[in-house]
């Protein structure tokens, strides 16, 4: 057996080992990457030993002082940041999305022949979901002052942005066949869009904005952290001030609360996709 | 005649009840729906005054942040624009430091961790159950919070931005790649463990080939994700382009402000592109 199998290795050795070429590329690439990796870490101050080893120090003691969590009398305020947050991400989200609905017919090809209007809106969404909502959160406190308000503004803008394009998406997919009977018994353009496309974008509408409702109370969690409202304020102050058990108190009630936004959107959103 | 009748108005009084309540059950949507608007308009300070100050005062900040670029003299308006474009070009590298270094330590601790996370591969069942609970923790908690914490152990900059973005990729990539495990065909993996592999053979020689592609695409997916992450990591001052971008929004230099935002904007859209084509050549590697 043994024999055979040298024998075949030596008349065709290329069955038996990578090619040279494909080995040069595969050990570059390696390399690049390992040297890129490097490069990184240095840069970033990985290879300074001292200052991790004394951080991974002063982490051991907050995790110390973030157990047990406690909120030493402060629950009712707690809690009342936390509805701020769902109030934040609730009207946020509402304002996005009677915003993109508009928006996302005039940036639909099938409601809009123009290709030039379509792009230049196109290019508009892309620009302001470009944009990370934190960027906007900071822009709206300066422009409006800090409070929830600043965070309900910096998530119905950029949320238009996402809402609008997934909503033109759902608009140019519909079915043509629908809109052409509903023509063909003679109703004009508007009529076409209410009885034609309505129905059928609308379970797709309701359900994406439902989607972003519950994403953005997992982000409205943090915009209060450059100031705009909310319980990410509390638990910002509380870790500059060095009150890490009620810190990780506030980061539990967080994780409690989007939880069950997560359960609850999820039962809502079953309903409307399947009534 | 009156037999004749009764089914017609048998279900015309079957349908109105049904009208009925579909418009009962519709009503009550709509008064929650309202009340829930009515109640978070309180809570969230929002009334039509704060709404009729706030709106125009957002729309005249964001028209301050516009340069004035004349036709004649749009050279110099332009460097006077991004009068201090290679610090932020710097900064836009470091950015996407973080967002790759990031990228790197996530993922391998999400591969490392995602065979044991793995229904049907975790070799016991605490050991699955403890990785599951602490992915879960990985993801959960905002990547700010860690940035925050880890600012404060590790002091300002990058240090702590790479740190708070590899723990929220670890537990995010971790739950995607071990359901990637979860339908992974076990027959090879039978095939090695009866030729006398151990486990971690198994693993690699077995599942490991499957799951290869479908692990590239994700991590590509979230080093785009992560970069727009360190975009905004520096806010609390872990590091990157975030860090300018406060001090110039908190300082009120507003053409400053909008070069920055053009520019991370910019940034963005080349990673995307960039990884989508990356992305398109691995499926269409692995088609054919």
């Amino acid at each position: 057996m043994t024999p055979d199998v040298e024998a075949a290795a030596r008349l065709c050795p290329d069955a038996f080992a990578k090619p040279v070429a494909g080995r040069t590329v595969h050990a570059a690439g390696w390399s690049l990457f390992v040297a890129l990796t490097i490069f990184c870490l240095w840069r970033t101050g990985f290879f300074d030993l001292s200052r991790l080893v004394e951080g991974a120090g002063k982490l051991g003691w907050v995790l110390g002082f973030m157990l047990p969590p406690a909120h030493n009398g402060w629950l009712g305020e707690f809690g009342w940041a936390l509805a701020e947050t769902l109030a934040m991400a609730f009207l946020g989200t509402l304002l996005a999305a009677l915003a993109a609905i508009p928006l996302g017919f005039l940036a639909a090809r099938n409601i809009v022949p123009n290709w030039l209007l379509h792009f230049g809106i196109r290019r508009f969404l892309d620009g302001i979901r470009g944009v990370d909502q934190l960027i906007w959160a900071l822009v709206f406190v300066s422009a409006v002052g800090l409070g929830p308000f600043a965070g309900i503004l910096a998530i119905a803008v950029s949320d238009t942005g996402s809402l609008a394009k997934l909503f033109s998406e759902a608009i140019e997919t519909v079915n043509r066949r629908q809109v052409e009977g509903v023509e063909a018994a003679g109703a004009d353009r508007a009529q076409r869009i209410r009885f034609g496309m309505l129905p059928q974008v609308l379970p797709v509408m309701l359900s994406t904005t439902l989607y972003y409702f519950e994403s953005n109370t997992r982000s409205a969690t943090i915009l209060g952290v450059v100031g705009a409202g909310g319980i990410g304020l509390q638990l910002a102050d509380r870790i500059r001030v060095n009150n890490w058990d009620e810190a990780s108190f506030i980061i539990l009630m967080i994780l409690v609360t989007v939880a069950c936004i997560d359960w609850l959107s999820g039962q809502l959103r079953m309903r409307f996709i399947r009534p | 005649m009156t037999l004749a009748l009764d089914p017609v108005a048998t279900f015309e009084r079957a349908r109105s009840g049904m009208v009925r309540a579909r418009r009962r059950r519709s009503g009550l949507f709509v008064a929650a729906f309202l009340l829930a608007v009515v109640v978070s308009s309180w809570v969230g300070e929002v009334n039509l005054t704060n709404l009729a100050t706030g709106i125009p005062g957002a729309l005249g900040y964001i028209a301050a942040t516009v340069p004035s670029l004349r036709f004649g003299t749009l050279g110099a308006d332009l460097a006077d624009w991004f009068w201090a474009l290679d610090r932020w070009l710097l900064l836009l590298l470091d950015t996407i430091v973080i967002g790759f270094l990031a990228t790197v330590m996530g993922t391998a601790a999400a591969f490392l961790l995602s065979f044991a996370a793995a229904r049907n591969l975790s070799p016991n069942r605490t050991l699955c159950f403890v990785t599951r609970r602490v992915l879960e923790i990985a993801r959960s908690v905002p990547e700010l919070v860690y940035a925050m914490i880890f600012v404060f152990a590790f002091g300002l900059g990058p240090l702590a931005g790479v740190m708070a973005i590899a723990i929220h990729t670890t537990g995010a990539l971790g739950k995607l790649f071990s359901e990637v495990n979860e339908n992974a065909d076990l027959r090879p993996l039978d095939g090695t463990l009866a030729a006398g592999a151990n486990w971690f053979q198994g693993m690699r020689y077995a599942i490991v080939p499957q799951v290869l592609p479908n692990f590239a695409s994700y991590t590509l997916l979230r080093f785009e994700i992560n970069v727009r992450s360190a975009t905004v990591i520096g806010f609390v001052g872990a590091g990157g382009i975030g860090q300018e971008l406060m001090f110039v929004i908190r300082q009120f230099v507003y053409q400053d402000i909008s070069a920055i935002v053009l520019l991370i904007i910019l940034l963005v859209c080349i990673i995307d592109l960039t990884c989508e084509r990356i992305r398109q050549n691995f499926t269409r590697a692995g088609a054919a």
